[in-house]
């Protein structure tokens, strides 16, 4: 996305320069710009399997996939969606943005950079092959609960081992760079609380991906040895235990959450203010709030797991942990609401899609706080009502921001302004599509229709084909985003410098497109500019 | 393939909108949660929608408050933006107010769940045992036990016939329970994990193997009920329905007796069908209809299998080699497979009827043929 030319070593044939600039950067910009894009084939890539699902259930009766392949569609759109889409888009934008917001020259680690991104089309080529190998791809869904992945799972189970353990050298990494530049290369002046929410949401997400990713290893590790070494962690047969499975995959799982939705926070917090003309409300509230919501995230996995047999005590215990996160959440969104109160609106295409976010992802925080209540949770559990909701916080929640976050700060990585009026007409179809697919959801879930299933029987035929319809036209717009993306890259109305009238923030004391290199020598902070400089 | 049905609904998603303003009881009905016929379900139905309605007030307060400013403080209407961004005051009350009302939703919560995990001081005790895909039921205090097999056919899953009122939630042998007695459910499995799952009881179990869960329910109306498997178990995880008869406490009784009965002439049966000599079409006539209903599903009904995972038995090495092979690979299974032992699922004559059928179909020439005589002596 950038248009600056990279170094160009000389006697190179072009392709050759090509390469060697893409491969061998170690930019920040260039970096980010190309998870961006690994993030945005992948979504094209799982969103296709999400049709595959869509067309399928569409109508009672098999029509396009048998079991075999839907289960494998199932379980490939979730991983891609998670790994591939969701993580890289968020890192993609920390590449780009993290750098330009606490006013340093460039990641602290960039070798180290290059290497994280460039591990990901490996891994993800990798993962994809599945599909074409004998017996399939993962058919045991994007949580590969033992002993389905492992007495049962197909021979490409072991690639799928192999391509995970990549995806999670890859986050660590990552994560380890994000900590350490935020850390070490802030701009004088910026004290941890003086940094942007966004920096904030980021940090604390690097923690958790630390601290997790090295889990969801683990629990790989121990699929792979119980397959092939004749070890028995989750096999019952010989001692083992398919439960643990699950202790171990959430405990990572549950904190993966939160990974894939605190960026999204940091992203609304940053453009709701800028198009309010009103600075944040409780800055303070809400970095105290993202990170009780990350220390949460560690002792709720078992709602995950209320099912399984769990003791009375497990139960009542996790119910009330998992209650007491809609409480930093709730204030969140208050905050947001108080930001925008009194303030001077605007509703330019980044500023829908975080009103969206705020509003869908709230949706789906109220079904997350019915499922933990567990007499509830045993009617909700593993039925549609659980896909409407993760589908509420994940789409509305962390596609959404990312979406908005690239509607943000495109001027700023290309010099130009995307097309508003395009933009527009994206949200609005989008947002009507993700309702018509999600919302019959929970009408599905609560009158019995199990999820994974390839068919059902005829009382859920009705919603199934709104959400289909919903599903399609939610693909299609898709492409319509696409299309801006490319034609604000290849020109547009020139943006400035400051590109939003309302925006803070060092970013936007650089000139629009960001040069290739910037704040080699360090910037002042708080910038003069600043109408109302925080505290 | 449009046809009639198909534009029907077309024709009634589209009025959907429409009607969800209206008060339309059989859109309604689909759209909540099922009220069931247990005490426990319906109070879980209240805790459902007492939840719920917690989340719309709120809901409704927050996004009002939004609309409102998104309208009256845009830039046209405000354009002078407050200065204020920072309140201790409203900071400690939008943080207490959630916690109480999240008390006010944990306390019946709290109740509820104590009492549904009160698995004590059972009448009667279901050993439920999930494996792919079906269900055993075994009925601890009459040593009554059966397997439950979807019974939908698969010409209506593949679209050649059409679909009963009972699509994919229909099965050969119901499992059968008394009204008002507490039921208790043990649940486990053979293979994966399952779930055992009637959203009429509000009973989710999962069925995992080397566990033994406890789940209970007390039935108020006698009827069928009906649910499926809900946790992801495999191929057919959606073809694994569960059906529940429930029969008043008196008509129960005699469901038992008239099963114990029912055991005491299969028996006999068996007796008759090891004396007697088969012939080929006799055997292959039974062992076509065993295959269709139990073997189908995986090596396909013309025996051409599915990739390596599902081998195919047309030219395949099991069915056309040594028989003893043939017989102990269909009796015992394969180890860490999905070829399950049907010894203990099928009868003498239905294992000996369809070992005969597939060494003879699929263009498989053994002329081999199998009696009951040889299974009964191989168990």
């Amino acid at each position: 996305m950038t248009v600056t030319a990279g170094h160009n070593i000389p006697n190179r044939s072009p392709l050759m320069a090509f390469l060697s600039r893409w491969l061998l950067t170690t930019n920040h910009k260039e970096i980010g710009t190309l998870y961006m894009w690994l993030s945005f084939v992948l979504f094209f890539i799982a969103g296709a399997m999400a049709m595959v699902i869509r067309m399928e259930l569409f109508q009672p009766g098999i029509q396009f996939a048998e079991p075999l392949l839907y289960n494998q569609m199932v379980t490939m759109h979730g991983l891609i969606m998670v790994f591939g889409v969701v993580m890289p888009g968020f890192v993609g934008l920390a590449n780009w943005q993290l750098p330009l917001m606490i006013g340093a020259p460039d990641m602290a680690l960039p070798r180290l950079n290059n290497f994280s991104f460039w591990i990901l089309p490996f891994a993800f080529t990798l993962l994809i092959s599945t599909l074409f190998m004998e017996g399939g791809a993962p058919n045991f869904g994007w949580t590969f609960y033992a002993p389905l992945s492992t007495t049962y799972g197909p021979p490409s189970t072991d690639v799928f081992i192999f391509g995970v353990h990549l995806m999670g050298i890859s986050s660590v990494l990552g994560a380890i760079n994000i900590i350490v530049t935020i850390f070490n290369l802030r701009v004088e002046g910026m004290t941890l609380m003086k940094m942007p929410l966004f920096v904030w949401t980021w940090l604390i997400t690097a923690f958790l991906l630390v601290m997790v990713m090295p889990v969801l290893a683990g629990a790989v590790t121990m699929i792979l040895t119980d397959r092939h070494f004749d070890t028995s962690f989750f096999a019952a047969a010989g001692g083992g235990d398919p439960v643990l499975f699950q202790h171990v995959f959430w405990f990572f799982g549950h904190p993966e959450v939160y990974i894939l939705i605190l960026p999204g926070f940091g992203i609304a917090s940053q453009i709701i203010p800028t198009f309010a003309r009103k600075k944040l409300f409780g800055y303070h509230s809400m970095v105290y709030a993202t990170a009780s919501i990350a220390i949460l995230s560690f002792v709720v996995w078992g709602h995950h797991m209320f099912t399984t047999g769990m003791p009375l005590i497990a139960e009542l215990f996790v119910m009330y942990a998992t209650m007491l996160i809609a409480v930093p959440t709730g204030v969140k969104v208050f905050n947001w609401v108080a930001t925008m109160w009194r303030g001077s609106i605007t509703f330019e295409t980044p500023m829908l899609f975080a009103l969206g976010f705020v509003i869908l992802f709230t949706i789906g925080g109220f079904s997350g706080l019915m499922l933990a209540l567990v007499p509830a949770d045993f009617q909700y559990h593993d039925t549609f009502f659980v896909v409407a909701h993760f589908h509420y916080v994940l789409y509305p929640g962390a596609i959404f921001g990312i979406m908005s976050a690239v509607y943000y700060w495109l001027p700023k990585w290309t010099g130009n302004m995307y097309d508003e009026r395009l933009g527009k007409i994206h949200f609005w179809t989008a947002i009507i599509a993700i309702n018509m697919t999600f919302f019959p959801m929970h009408f599905l879930g609560l009158a019995g229709m199990p999820r994974r299933i390839v068919d059902y029987s005829l009382q859920f035929a009705d919603f199934n084909m709104v959400a289909s319809f919903g599903a399609g036209m939610l693909g299609l717009t898709q492409v319509l985003f696409l299309y801006i993306v490319i034609k604000t890259i290849r020109g547009g109305k020139k943006a400035t410098g400051r590109v939003w009238e309302g925006a803070e923030g060092l970013e936007w004391t650089l000139a629009s497109p960001a040069p290739l290199h910037t704040f080699e020598t360090p910037p002042k902070f708080p910038t003069p500019e600043e109408d109302y400089p925080r505290d | 393939m449009i046809s009639v049905t198909t534009r029907f609904r077309l024709h009634r998603c589209l009025t959907f909108f429409a009607l969800l303003g209206s008060s339309n009881m059989a859109f309604a009905a689909e759209m909540d949660m099922r009220a069931g016929v247990t005490d426990m379900s319906q109070r879980i139905l209240q805790l459902h929608h007492y939840s719920l309605a917690i989340c719309v007030v709120i809901g409704l307060l927050v996004f009002g408050t939004m609309f409102y400013s998104m309208y009256a403080h845009r830039r046209s209407k405000h354009p002078k933006p407050a200065t204020f961004h920072e309140s201790l005051r409203v900071e400690v009350i939008w943080t207490t107010v959630p916690i109480l009302i999240l008390i006010g939703l944990a306390i019946p919560a709290t109740s509820a769940l104590i009492d549904i995990e009160d698995n004590s001081d059972a009448d009667l005790t279901v050993l439920i045992t999930g494996s792919q895909w079906k269900w055993h039921y075994q009925y601890l205090e009459a040593d009554l036990g059966y397997y439950s097999n979807m019974a939908t056919p698969e010409e209506q899953i593949n679209n050649f016939e059409t679909k009963g009122r009972n699509y994919l939630l229909e099965v050969d042998r119901a499992l059968v329970l008394p009204t008002d007695k507490k039921v208790r459910f043990l649940t486990t499995a053979d293979d994966v994990i399952h779930s055992w799952w009637v959203p009429d009881f509000a009973v989710k179990q999962d069925a995992i193997p080397g566990y033994i869960n406890e789940a209970w329910t007390r039935i108020n109306t006698p009827g069928l009920y009906r649910g499926q498997c809900a946790e992801l178990c495999g191929k057919d995880h959606a073809y694994m329905p569960i059906e529940v008869e429930v029969l008043a406490e008196e008509e129960f009784d005699q469901w038992i007796v008239d099963q114990r009965l029912a055991i005491e002439l299969a028996s006999g049966q068996a007796v008759a069908d090891r004396a007697k000599t088969w012939t080929m079409a006799e055997l292959i006539d039974i062992g076509q209809q065993v295959y269709l209903d139990h073997c189908a599903t995986c090596h396909e009904a013309d025996g051409s299998g599915q990739g390596s995972t599902y081998p195919a038995l047309a030219g395949g090495e099991i069915p056309n080699g040594p028989m003893a092979a043939h017989i102990s690979r269909v009796m015992n299974g394969a180890v860490d497979t999905e070829m399950q032992a049907w010894a203990p699922q099928l009868s003498d004559l239905e294992l000996a009827s369809v070992i005969t059928y597939e060494r003879n179909a699929f263009g498989n020439t053994t002329a081999d043929i199998v009696q009951p005589i040889t299974i009964f002596e191989a168990r």
